[in-house]
């Protein structure tokens, strides 16, 4: 089938004149062309940025501030935030290859549907992680939250949490926007996958503040790590069955 | 009880109810009249532990029937089968229905036991979201028209959802083992005297009656609409 595809290459190509992408290679590909388009148009993520800072400030009024401390109040917000603005981004994620059915396109290229999940995967991490490193600092000035010492582990399970995020809602925005409820579906199939997420880096995230000994979060990381590493393999192996056959 | 006539006007289902709904209703009735009349109540909770013969069974069922739906639905991944993806669908809106028979029960209990309706005890949250995440099943089953796609797209939540169980079970319990909260939690589970155990055993068995019947009558129900849905089809083809 690869070579099928491969010998109607235009302009005289011959096959053997290009070599095919690799896994890693075509998934890059797939990621560079989604961020490329985001780069380029900006919406979303500007929206979700936006979206995280309103976040900030509304959790900030819905608590008394003399009765819960900012701090106190700091990480749950923060994963809640991160969750919702990734949801956005998660979206839009194929919600692009919509318009003129560039689906197809995308499907007809000579990869494998793996490396269009993993792509489009990593294109997600890099939007959410963005979204994480703008409103990260966004709350340690708002809350007046100490970041010094901390921000390295703390971006650190920022990432493991992406990670996971992305690794369930790619997968679920690949099926929502075949379905007729779209923008409703995701966050309803989602959000029960990020339950363990959330409450994990939460728990992690308030220990890292509170200046708790790293052996505390550790039970914590273990399921942060763990999931990672199942949702990526299940989704990867399960998305081709999300595409039309 | 809706019926659907062949194309020779002979009716698919006479029946009113099927003898196995009967059947299953009649042993959970007998199954609560040997709780009500013949087990004696328990020590200290008094009556309000009668409703645990109908609230663990109903938790037991609810498990089966979600593990049913992901075996269905690699089943169905694999041999691609529609009538796989039928005995998810219908376990799954079984087992939908036994958590809620299980979240409604439970809070009746823990009032006078714990002193609150809810508490976020780790059984009950991983109960809560057992039902979320089979909600959300079949609201996406609702919203996808095109029988094979829907079929593909709910086995892949079928089999992710039970991958998920064990995360939220690790996390629900670490939450709460560190954060001890100073209501009464759940007492360990004592070990039953041996008519409570029979009687919970039958009820076991009752409500297992119960889940098949019910398997039974959706799994019909999903085929006359698949018919109904074909010939709709053809109807609106023009032939």
């Amino acid at each position: 089938m690869r070579d099928e595809t491969f010998g109607s290459v235009p302009m005289g190509l011959a096959a053997a004149d290009v070599e095919l992408p690799g896994l890693a290679r075509a998934a890059w590909l797939v990621a560079r062309k989604d961020l490329a388009i985001e780069f380029r148009t900006r919406t979303a993520f500007f929206s979700a940025i936006v979206f995280a800072l309103l976040g900030l400030t509304i959790f900030y009024f819905a608590w008394d501030a003399t009765a819960v401390a900012a701090i106190d109040l700091a990480p749950g917000v923060l994963w809640v935030i991160f969750t919702f603005s990734g949801l956005l981004g998660l979206q839009r994620s194929f919600g692009v290859e919509q318009a003129d059915r560039a689906m197809d396109a995308l499907l007809a290229a000579p990869v494998d549907r793996e490396a269009i999940y993993l792509g489009k995967a990593l294109a997600n991490v890099v939007f959410v992680a963005g979204v994480q490193a703008i409103s990260l600092p966004a709350l340690a000035l708002f809350y007046n939250v100490p970041l010094g010492g901390v921000w390295l582990p703390l971006a650190g399970i920022a990432l493991l949490a992406a990670v996971g995020i992305v690794a369930v809602g790619t997968l679920f925005s690949a099926m929502a926007v075949n379905t007729r409820l779209a923008e409703l579906l995701l966050p309803m199939l989602s959000l029960p996958f990020f339950v363990p997420i959330v409450t994990a880096a939460a728990q992690t995230t308030a220990r890292l503040l509170a200046g708790r000994p790293a052996a505390e979060a550790w039970p914590w990381l273990r399921i942060l790590l763990g999931f990672d590493l199942v949702f990526v393999v299940a989704c990867a192996i399960a998305f081709p069955y999300t595409l039309d056959e | 009880m809706t019926s659907v006539l062949t194309a020779e006007g002979a009716q698919v289902r006479p029946a009113l109810m099927s003898r196995w709904l009967v059947v299953a209703a009649l042993g959970v009735a007998a199954a609560y009249a040997r709780v009500i009349w013949f087990t004696p109540p328990e020590a200290t909770q008094g009556l309000a532990q009668k409703i645990y013969y109908l609230h663990l069974p109903a938790a037991l069922n609810a498990y089966i029937a979600f593990g049913v739906v992901a075996v269905t639905s690699v089943v169905y991944l694999w041999l691609r089968d529609p009538r796989a993806d039928r005995v998810a669908e219908s376990s799954a809106e079984v087992g939908l229905l036994f958590t809620t028979v299980v979240l409604a029960t439970g809070p009746i209990w823990a009032k006078p036991i714990w002193g609150a309706w809810w508490t976020w005890d780790a059984r009950l949250t991983l109960t809560l979201f057992l039902w979320f995440i089979y909600a959300g099943y079949l609201v996406l089953r609702g919203a996808i028209i095109e029988p094979e796609m829907r079929a593909r797209y709910s086995a892949v939540l079928g089999i992710l959802g039970a991958l998920l169980i064990p995360f939220i079970h690790m996390s629900v319990y670490l939450f709460r083992t560190l954060h001890p909260m100073p209501i009464v939690l759940k007492p360990d589970r004592p070990s039953l005297p041996s008519e409570m155990l029979q009687t919970l055993l039958f009820s076991f068995a009752a409500f297992f009656l119960l889940y098949l019947a019910l398997l039974r009558e959706r799994y019909r129900l999903g085929e006359e609409r698949a018919l109904l849905a074909e010939r709709e089809g053809h109807a609106h083809g023009g032939d």
